[in-house]
Order: C-alpha cells, then sequence, then structure tokens
C-alpha cells in the first residue's frame, strides 16, 4: 500500500477501475463516468446494475444459430414469417444486426462466433462450426450464404466451410463484394475491384440478375 | 534530425485487432526486416488503405515515423496472390510459410535473401501443384538462411560417415544421425528416399525439386523431419501448422497435391 493520502473513495475507485476495463474507455472518460454515476438517482444507478447482472443471468446462445438470445429458440428462428430454408452464416453477434438494417434478408442465421485464425491458433474446433454443419445435415436446408468478413480469416473461413458443406448437395453462395456506397475507384484495391469487374451485372435488371447470380 | 516519413515495400504477414478501427499490421520488409505499424480505420468500410494491408499481400508503404509504432499513411498493393485466396490449399500453406517468418526474424535488418525466398515462396504456392513440397523446400532455405542449415553429410554425434539406410533425422542436434547413434534425444527415423531428398533440396533450386517424384507417405515423413527442424529452432509451436493438417483432412485431393508432378 502507498501511504500517500487517499484522495478518491475507494468505492468510488473500484468502480472508476472497473469502468477503465472496459474497451475504448481511457482512464479519464473512467473518471467521468463514475462520477456521473454518483451524481445520477439511485434509481438509474440500481437500474444499471440490474441492467448488467440480466445480460449475465438471462443471455444465452439460441441452441439453433448460436446468437445471443433470451429465450430459446430465439426470436429470429421461431419467426414462422422468416424462410426456414436460408441460413445466412456470420462471425459475430453483431453481424446479424448489420445484415438485418440492409433489410433484404428473411431467412435464419447462424453465428460463428469468431473465424479461423490459423496464425493465433483458432482452429475449426474453436468455433460454431460442428453445430452449422449438424443443422445442415439435420436437412431442411435449402441454402447456405456465406457472410463472414471479406478478410483472409473471412475468407478461408468461408472457403473451409465449403468443403464440410458441399457433401450435403445444398447451394452454397458467398456474399458479392465490390465497391462500398462512396468509394473511390482510384483508391480501391485489385482484389475488390478485380471481383467487382469479374461480378459485374447488367444495369437496366440489377436487383433480378444479381439475385440470379446469387443462386446459380 | 531524421525524416519523419519513409518508404519500403513489404510483405504483410499478419494483422491484429488495435481499437475500433484500427489495427496493426506484422510487416516484413527488405530493408527493416520484421516491423509493427497502425493501420488506423482499416476496419471501416471505406478506409483506403484496408484492402491493400490484408495478409499475405506484398505492398509499397510510406510510413510516418510515430512514437512507439509507426503509422500507415499510404499504401499500394503490388501483389495481391489471389490464387491463394481462392483456394484453401494453398492458402494454409501460405500462412504457414508467414508464421515461420514472422516467428523466426527480429527486429534485425534483413539482408534481402529472406525478404526474396518469402516472396518466392508465395508466389510460388499461388501456382504450383506441388505444395507441400514447396513448403519443405521453403523449410530447408529458411533454415540455412539463419544458419541452421542440418547437417547432412556426418552423423551429428560421432562425426561418422553416412550410410543412405538406417540414420535417424535428430532435429534437436541439427541433422542426421547414424545407425549407431539413433538412441540421440528426438531422433526419428530417417528412410533413404527421405534422406536423398533433404540433400537434394539443400543443393538444388525449386524448379528441379519439383521435378521428383514423391508419394504421400515420403511426404509425410519429409513434414515431420523438416517441421522438427523448423521447430528446434524456433522453440515454440508453429500454429498455422495444426490448419494445415486440418485443410488436409477434409481434402479430397491431398495425396495428388503433396508431392511433385
Amino acid at each position: 500500500m502507498s501511504s500517500r493520502p487517499l484522495v478518491t473513495a475507494p468505492p468510488v475507485a473500484r468502480l472508476i477501475e472497473a469502468f477503465h476495463r472496459l474497451p475504448g474507455i481511457g482512464p479519464k472518460s473512467a473518471q467521468r463516468l463514475a462520477y456521473h454515476v454518483l451524481r445520477t438517482p439511485r434509481v438509474e444507478a440500481e437500474a444499471l446494475a440490474a441492467a448488467l447482472v440480466d445480460v449475465k443471468d438471462r443471455v444465452r446462445l439460441c441452441s439453433r444459430c448460436q446468437n445471443v438470445t433470451e429465450q430459446d429458440p430465439c426470436g429470429l428462428c421461431s419467426d414462422a414469417v422468416r424462410d426456414q430454408g436460408l441460413i445466412c452464416v456470420v462471425e459475430e453477434p453483431l453481424d446479424t444486426l448489420a445484415v438485418e438494417r440492409a433489410g433484404v434478408y428473411a431467412g435464419l442465421y447462424h453465428v460463428l462466433h469468431g473465424a479461423l485464425s490459423p496464425m493465433d491458433g483458432v482452429g475449426p474446433e474453436k468455433i460454431k462450426i460442428r453445430e452449422l454443419v449438424e443443422r445442415v445435415r439435420r436437412g431442411d436446408v435449402r441454402e447456405v450464404i456465406l457472410a463472414t468478413n471479406a478478410t483472409m480469416e473471412g475468407d478461408a473461413t468461408a472457403s473451409y466451410l465449403v468443403r464440410l458443406l458441399q457433401p450435403f448437395g445444398v447451394a452454397i453462395t458467398r456474399i458479392a463484394r465490390g465497391l462500398p456506397v462512396g468509394a473511390d475507384v482510384e483508391y480501391a484495391d485489385e482484389v475488390t475491384l478485380g471481383r467487382a469487374l469479374r461480378q459485374r451485372v447488367p444495369v437496366e435488371m440489377e436487383e433480378g440478375a444479381a439475385v440470379e447470380g446469387g443462386e446459380q | 534530425m531524421a525524416p519523419r516519413v519513409y518508404q519500403t515495400e513489404a510483405v504483410v504477414l499478419r494483422q491484429r485487432r488495435l481499437d475500433d478501427a484500427g489495427k496493426i499490421c506484422v510487416l516484413f520488409t527488405p530493408d527493416f526486416g520484421r516491423i509493427e505499424a497502425v493501420a488506423k480505420g482499416v476496419r471501416r468500410p471505406r478506409s483506403k488503405l484496408a484492402g491493400h494491408l490484408e495478409p499475405l499481400t506484398r505492398v509499397s508503404l510510406l510510413l510516418a515515423k510515430g512514437r512507439s509504432l509507426d503509422i500507415i499513411t499510404q499504401a499500394q498493393a503490388l501483389d495481391s496472390f489471389t490464387p491463394l485466396r481462392e483456394e484453401i490449399e494453398r492458402l494454409s500453406r501460405a500462412l504457414y510459410v508467414a508464421e515461420l517468418v514472422d516467428r523466426i526474424t527480429d527486429t534485425a535488418p534483413d539482408v534481402g535473401g529472406l525478404y526474396r525466398l518469402l516472396v518466392g515462396t508465395i508466389e510460388r504456392l499461388g501456382a504450383t501443384e506441388a505444395l507441400d513440397l514447396a513448403v519443405r523446400w521453403f523449410e530447408m532455405r529458411l533454415l540455412m538462411e539463419q544458419g541452421y542449415q542440418p547437417n547432412l553429410e556426418r552423423c551429428v554425434r560421432c562425426n561418422a560417415e553416412l550410410a543412405l539406410e538406417g540414420n535417424g533425422f535428430a532435429a534437436l542436434a541439427g541433422g542426421v544421425v547414424c545407425p549407431g547413434c539413433c538412441d540421440a534425444p528426438g531422433s526419428r527415423p530417417l528412410s533413404g528416399a527421405a534422406f536423398k531428398l533433404l540433400r537434394y533440396m539443400q543443393r538444388r533450386p525449386f524448379s528441379e525439386v519439383a521435378r521428383v517424384r514423391i508419394d504421400a507417405m515420403l511426404g509425410r515423413e519429409l513434414e515431420v523431419h523438416l517441421r522438427q527442424a523448423v521447430q528446434a529452432v524456433l522453440d515454440q509451436e508453429v500454429k498455422a501448422g495444426e490448419f494445415v493438417d486440418a485443410v488436409r483432412a477434409t481434402s479430397p485431393v491431398a495425396a495428388q497435391r503433396s508431392g511433385g508432378r
């Protein structure tokens, strides 16, 4: 223990320390958050504490899609309106939100909770690949859409999945890649631009052609 | 005062997350050896750097001196080795090669030989059918480049002349042991065919080695010996090796790909 007099009351110091452990929160932000909590009414602080405990107690992984959920199966998996024959495979739970925001997909998901990263020792057994293969094996799946990141890890994961899923005779597709909205051709890398050119679609029937291309 | 920005060519060996949008790139350069540099904002979809800094890309860079790590300010891919990205057999081997270079090099400047070896091997892995043989040849050259050339001429324990058959390969001892010394620690039986091929790889360019026809069993034996030799030098496990094994386990054509033409 240091002999310096305590500047911060120990409970406050503990709270600062706890905030500081969160991603993206530096020491200054942690202090500001802690003193903010100190000044808020008791009910708000209790609501925050309860919310924190709740996520640990009540949230688990959906037994079908492995997404985080409160009920099992999750809301998406038990939604009868969604196409049960389509599975969109993503790396992280947040990716399902991104795909949902696009507003064009109405099938099911499968969350891998990571991507193969050979150099970091993340192999097939460390992510939810076995669960995906099981789902496809059990049948009723028409198409698997691989929506892993367009990174080396994401591509490695996608090609590994193709290997594993091909024997089941389902359609396997990979989301297309090209220029993001608002991007300059000048700054595009050759891999992106090359694929964008090779997988180009006729202008007047863009939507239809893209869907057709995806189902081949 | 030293200039604040500098240019270099590099191969991106790997990346790791830094903060919300940034990554740290591990680069291997002909001028400065292995360096780490910050790529800001590359996880955003509109990043101008992102596509140029994927692992296994040969890239021309402009870097700014930072307080601890340097910062990548411009990047232009020179070669993205596209075939690697389209076939997991090729990709898995190339990742293994990149990990070896990542682990074996420190910040000491490279004389250029290892850089040429790395680029040459990655290029080759995008084109050749003898993928595993290309990796074996790389391992042998890497050991030689780093001063750990396995001794294939005389028994590393008793200095006896070596016959072709009955020897052992003792990675920790740095080479081949004669039948009488096969109890050396870590020694594994070395077949005559594998012994011949190891010698051939030490002396010949890949174009000649690739003409040798080898079956799956011999390929596997060479892999065990050379991986052991590399691990003995690194003193740590090469993680991507497991991935190569996993990919091979799912491959219907693995056996044909392992050997020469």
